[in-house]
C-alpha cells in the first residue's frame, strides 16, 4: 500500500535529524581528542610515533570512509561483540576524524613560529607546559577556520552510517521515500535540511578564514 | 577465536579487479567533465555577470552542504519521477561529476583569484585578446597553482565513488559487495578492498607527485 506523504511523513524524517546530530558531535568530540593525540604525536620529537601516525593517517585518509565502517561492523562480530550499527559508526567515524583532525591540526602547530616553542624551553617549560600555555593556544587560533570546514565534511559523511542500517536522516528518507514512492520530494526535503545544518558552518568558516587571513596580512 | 580465511576472497580477484576499473573509469570521467565545468563556472564566477555568478553560488553551495549519498539518490530514484532516468552506472557518473564539478570550481576560483591584478595589466598592454589573456595569463598560472588542490580533490573523489555501491553500479565497493553475498566472509573481502582502494590512491598519489615535478618545475615566481 502506498502511504501519501503528509505532515506525518515530514515530521519522521525531521526529527531524524537528532540522530544525525547525535552521531556528528560524538564523531566531532571523539576525533577531537583523537585528532590532539594523533597531531601531538606526528609533531613530537620520537621518531616512532611520527612514523606510526604517518602511517595511521595515510591508511585513514586513503581509503574510502564507506569501507571503514563495513570493517568496524564486520570486525565487531569477528572480536565477538554483538553487531550494534551506532557503536561501528561511532568506532569507523571516530577513528576517521582523528586521522583528519590530526592532519590538520599538525600543519596549526608547525604554523606556529618555532621561535615560540624555544623561547618556552629557554624560559624551562617543559613539554607539557610547553605546549599547554605556549604552542597550543596559538595553534588553536589558527586550527578553528579548518577545524569548522571538517564539521560540514563530518557532519555530511555521517549519511553514510546509513549504509550500516543505523536510522539517521538519510535511512528515515529511505524509508519514507520506500513506503511513500516519492523520492523527488522525499530526497529534495533531506537535502534541504543538510543544507539547513551545514551552509551556516560553511558560512562561518569562511568567514573566520577572512578574518584571520585579514589579521595576519603584513 | 575467528579463523580468517581470504582463499574465497582471492578466488574472485578478477571481478574485484574489474570493480577496480570501473572506479578508476567513473573517477577519470568524473573528474575531465568535472574540470571543464569548474573552468566554465569559475569564469562565469569571476565575470560580474550577475545572474551568471548567482547561478554558479546556488550551485556550488548546494553540492558542497549536502552529502554526496543524498546526491546520488536524488539522480538516481528522485530525477525518473522527473522524466530523467539513467543505468546505475551512467547515474553514477553523473552524480560524481556534478558533485566534483563543484568543488573544483572553488578551487579554480582560489587559482584565478590568486592572479595579480598587475600580471592581468600587463597582458592588456601587450595587447592580447580577453581570451587570450584568459588563458595565459590567468588560467594556466593557475593551474599551476591549483595543481596539488586538484590531484588531493581527485584522489577524494575516487573514495567517495565508492558510495556508488549502493545504486548498484559496478565499482569496486559493489564487487566487494558481490563477492561478500556469495562467500559472507565479510571481513576477509572488505579488508582486501579496503587494502585496493589504499593502493590505488598511493600510487596516484605518487604518479601526481612525479607529475608535479616534471611538468612544473620552473619557478612560480621570480
Amino acid at each position: 500500500m502506498i502511504r501519501p506523504f503528509g505532515w506525518n511523513e515530514f515530521e519522521l524524517i525531521l526529527f531524524a535529524v537528532r540522530w544525525t546530530i547525535v552521531l556528528t558531535v560524538m564523531a566531532f568530540v571523539g576525533g577531537g581528542i583523537g585528532g590532539l593525540v594523533v597531531a601531538l604525536l606526528r609533531t613530537s620529537d620520537n621518531r616512532v610515533a611520527r612514523a606510526v601516525m604517518i602511517v595511521f593517517i595515510r591508511i585513514f585518509q586513503g581509503t574510502p570512509l564507506l569501507m571503514q565502517l563495513f570493517l568496524a561492523y564486520f570486525g565487531m562480530t569477528i572480536f565477538g561483540f554483538n553487531v550494534n550499527p551506532l557503536v561501528a559508526a561511532m568506532i569507523a567515524l571516530t577513528a576517521h576524524a582523528s586521522a583528519y583532525l590530526g592532519e590538520i591540526w599538525r600543519g596549526c602547530i608547525e604554523a606556529v613560529p618555532s621561535g615560540q616553542g624555544e623561547a618556552a624551553t629557554a624560559l624551562g617549560l617543559r613539554y607539557f607546559n610547553r605546549m599547554r600555555y605556549v604552542v597550543l593556544p596559538q595553534a588553536a587560533r589558527i586550527a578553528v577556520p579548518s577545524t569548522v570546514g571538517f564539521l560540514v565534511q563530518l557532519l555530511k559523511e555521517t549519511s553514510l552510517a546509513s549504509i550500516i542500517g543505523f536510522v539517521e536522516l538519510t535511512r528515515q528518507a529511505q524509508i519514507i521515500d520506500s513506503v511513500t514512492f516519492r523520492p523527488f520530494l522525499v530526497f529534495s526535503i533531506v537535502a534541504a535540511i543538510y543544507f539547513a545544518m551545514c551552509w551556516p558552518l560553511s558560512l562561518a568558516a569562511r568567514r573566520l578564514e577572512r578574518k584571520f587571513a585579514h589579521a595576519t596580512a603584513r | 577465536m575467528y579463523k580468517f580465511d581470504f582463499a574465497p576472497v582471492f578466488a574472485s580477484f578478477g571481478h574485484l579487479l574489474d570493480g577496480a576499473a570501473v572506479t578508476m573509469e567513473l573517477s577519470c570521467g568524473a573528474m575531465l567533465i568535472g574540470l571543464v565545468i569548474s573552468i566554465l563556472c569559475a569564469a562565469a564566477k569571476t565575470s560580474r555577470i550577475a545572474p551568471l555568478v548567482w547561478i554558479v553560488n546556488v550551485y556550488v553551495e548546494v553540492i558542497r552542504n549536502t552529502p554526496f549519498l543524498i546526491q546520488i539518490f536524488f539522480i538516481y530514484f528522485g530525477l525518473p519521477a522527473a522524466g530523467i532516468s539513467f543505468n546505475p552506472n551512467t547515474a553514477a557518473l553523473v552524480a560524481l561529476t556534478v558533485n566534483v564539478g563543484a568543488y573544483g570550481t572553488e578551487i579554480i576560483r582560489a587559482g584565478i583569484e590568486s592572479i595579480q591584478r598587475g600580471q592581468i595589466e600587463a597582458g592588456i598592454a601587450l595587447g592580447l585578446k580577453p581570451v587570450q589573456i584568459f588563458r595565459y595569463v590567468i588560467l594556466k598560472p593557475a593551474l599551476r597553482t591549483v595543481y596539488p588542490a586538484l590531484t588531493s580533490q581527485f584522489i577524494f573523489l575516487m573514495l567517495t565513488s565508492s558510495v556508488v555501491s549502493v545504486i548498484s553500479a559496478t565499482d569496486l565497493a559493489a564487487a566487494g559487495n558481490d563477492v561478500q553475498s556469495e562467500t559472507f566472509a565479510s571481513f576477509e573481502v572488505y579488508l582486501v578492498v579496503t587494502a585496493m582502494y589504499l593502493v590505488m590512491s598511493s600510487v596516484l598519489s605518487v604518479f601526481f607527485s612525479a607529475i608535479q615535478r616534471m611538468a612544473f618545475r620552473y619557478p612560480l615566481s621570480r
